[in-house]
């Protein structure tokens, strides 16, 4: 018999690789978050004004393009599983924060790819040239980890409630607001070529907050999971 | 009724009316102090609002923690009273969150030109309110008294977790109009007194208004039908 | 040896009372048979012994030798088929079961899944999608999901449904191997059924 810790790793693992599964062959969330993103990406370029327009506006711009892109596919892998009876299956065989991790996983892998296709597309789009390039990858790593982490917490709520989708996005964004400012204002100074010392408090505000809400989904998920 | 409870409802009736008129006559002296008594604050105009909107301030996040800590509890032990409680304090959050929110636009306006800056601490207590905004809007939509309960009552605590990052992280990791003599010490005598008098009498004030929302909220939940 | 135990257990949905009071205790080696119309609430009792829905009233006591069963052990020792059951469709009935089986704690390999395929004779389509399958196929990979962690408590929610007379057998099968493991409850109006019961509760 396999000791608990190791069956609950192997549970997330099992919880992912059943979403990767099911993902590569319905295309349902990456779909969502992809089109969005790219059409809203160049919708902007399409603007002559934005193009090789500061810092200061173009950060914001590539925050809205990460945001709305994670509010429209990111609550797909809880709803889904509700609308389809799966959860209750979910429900009788794993350990509730084994799915929750599994699926955090998951909406960080997908936020993940997304970002690999949409950041460089955004950076050439837009005649952007990055400061401190390191700078700027850690923003992006931890800002779209601490969004992936709120987004999953919140889509285990909204599962839950009648009116999915626009609740998912009230619920979201007031939660997101200290992510977006600091993701926003420390892309604007990498992108300005500040030094890392001088980016570090953004840094350290993100990944408090993606550790803070990773840990308060963990704590209070299965209160969600188990409501009838 | 016997003899006993007649006494006791009496004293409980002369107890809470001494305790609201104590309430009236301590705000009366308090906005008569803020106009009359106490000296201008740092060459700022219209400087007696302080004393009304740092007050909101302060118990529209004390009713975010209340809420937080009631919902904690329901989730621990499924008394649905608590739940009331919860819902309750949110509501007074919420009332004293748009009264902090005008307040502080009407200063900006007098002081500075422009009622809204997104000045990190008006972008705190927009979220705060955004966030007040999201539980009740999440409570409609889910059915059943548990459900609602448990539910929003998860929000209400992930909600707490991040009103640290609102309040204390970003205004001090950016620079902000707000006067920050209020938070050092160097305060004038004359301004600690009534603003320290200000939030006494509003707490008290709010305690009561809390105290009549639980009770009706109680009956409510007891008229609810049991057919078991 | 395990037992099931329902102790004054009352559910209502809003004014809706379903049942009331209700209270019987089943041994090892028992079968209990729930009838009813439809609607009377034969599939909510089992829903709630399965801890999918919270009653309104009383409890469920699922014990053995360690003691009450609590969630987790209980999700190790219990199987459930129904027909609101459902399994992951764009997945291979494989894949589902070696999904289950990893979420259990049980030996995740492809030829552990295939040995419980076996048994209910779906071994020739278990590289194929759920999607593909017949409402027949579907509940025999049910019964799949049921016992492949060799339950102690199992709950069957009309049993022969979409079955032809191979998958009955299969069933026969299932029941008459249950009932040397642990307990088993099964709701269902049909007579043919009634008969794998030691004891007895109607509904409604």
């Amino acid at each position: 018999m396999a000791n608990s810790s190791s069956t609950w790793a192997d549970g997330c693992w099992a919880v992912l690789r059943k979403d990767i599964q099911s993902e590569f062959r319905t295309r349902y969330a990456f779909n969502a978050v992809v089109v969005f993103a790219i059409t809203t990406l160049a919708v902007v370029s399409y603007s002559a004004q934005v193009v090789g327009a500061g810092s200061r506006l173009l950060s914001p711009l590539l925050w809205i393009i990460i945001l709305f892109s994670a509010m429209s596919g990111l609550s797909r892998t809880f709803v889904r599983e509700e609308d389809a009876g799966t959860a209750n299956t979910l429900r009788l065989v794993a350990e509730p924060t084994a799915v929750y991790v599994g699926k955090l996983l998951f909406n960080t892998a997908l936020l993940a790819v997304l970002d690999v296709l949409i950041v460089p597309l955004f950076l050439v789009l837009m005649d952007v040239s990055v400061g401190n390039l390191f700078l700027f990858v850690v923003i992006l790593i931890t800002g779209s980890a601490s969004i992936a982490a709120t987004a999953t917490f919140v889509a285990a709520i909204v599962s839950k409630a009648s009116v999915r989708s626009a609740l998912f996005a009230v619920l979201s964004f007031p939660l997101l607001v200290p992510v977006l400012v600091a993701a926003v204002q420390g892309t604007e100074a990498s992108l300005r070529g500040a030094s890392i010392p001088e980016g570090m408090p953004f840094v350290r505000i993100l990944t408090a907050f993606a550790g803070a809400m990773v840990a308060v989904g963990l704590l209070l998920f299965e209160h969600v999971w188990n409501e009838a | 009724m016997s003899k006993e409870a007649e006494l006791e409802g009496v004293k409980q009736s002369v107890v809470s009316g001494a305790y609201k008129a104590f309430v009236g006559v301590w705000m009366t002296g308090v906005i008569l102090a803020a106009f009359l008594y106490s000296p201008e604050i740092a060459n700022l105009k219209g400087t007696q609002i302080v004393y009304f909107h740092v007050p909101c301030a302060w118990l529209a996040s004390l009713a975010f923690l209340g809420s937080g800590i009631y919902a904690v509890l329901y989730l621990r032990r499924q008394n649905l009273e608590l739940d009331v409680k919860s819902a309750s304090a949110a509501e007074l959050g919420l009332l004293f969150c748009v009264l902090a929110t005008v307040t502080g636009a009407v200063f900006s306006k007098a002081n500075w030109g422009m009622a809204w800056n997104w000045d990190p601490r008006q972008t705190t207590i927009a979220a705060l309110l955004l966030m007040y905004l999201a539980y009740f809007a999440l409570r409609s939509a889910l059915v059943g008294a548990e459900k609602r309960a448990a539910i929003s009552g998860v929000y209400a605590v992930a909600a707490c977790v991040v009103m640290p990052f609102l309040v204390f992280v970003l205004p001090r990791a950016f620079e902000s109009l707000h006067p920050t003599v209020v938070r050092r010490g160097g305060m004038d005598p004359e301004i600690a007194v009534v603003l320290a008098a200000s939030t006494l009498g509003f707490t008290a004030f709010g305690v009561w208004i809390f105290r009549l929302r639980v009770a009706l909220g109680s009956i409510a939940l007891s008229r609810m039908e049991e057919p078991l | 040896m395990v037992t099931l135990e329902i102790q004054g257990l009352s559910k209502a949905f809003g004014d809706r009372v379903l049942f009331k009071n209700l209270n019987f205790r089943v041994e090892s080696g028992q079968c209990l048979v729930v009838t009813g119309r439809n609607g009377s609430g034969k599939t909510t009792l089992l829903r709630i012994i399965a801890g999918l829905v919270r009653p309104t009233r009383g409890r469920v006591l699922i014990c053995d030798e360690n003691g009450v069963m609590d969630r987790s052990r209980l999700r190790r020792n219990l199987g459930i088929v129904a027909p609101d059951l459902v399994l992951y469709d764009e997945l291979t009935a494989l894949e589902n079961l070696v999904l289950f089986a990893r979420l259990r704690g049980l030996d995740g390999g492809p030829e552990a899944a295939k040995r419980t395929l076996e048994k209910v004779g779906l071994c020739e389509r278990a590289g194929d999608l759920v999607a593909t399958f017949s409402s027949g196929m579907k509940q025999r990979l049910k019964y799949a999901f049921a016992i492949q962690h060799s339950p102690s408590v199992l709950l069957l929610d009309e049993p022969t449904s979409n079955l032809d007379e191979q998958g009955v057998d299969m069933v026969r099968r299932v029941v008459s191997e249950q009932k040397e493991r642990g307990v088993l409850v099964v709701a269902t109006n049909d007579p043919e059924e009634r008969s794998y019961g030691e004891q007895f509760l109607h509904l409604g």
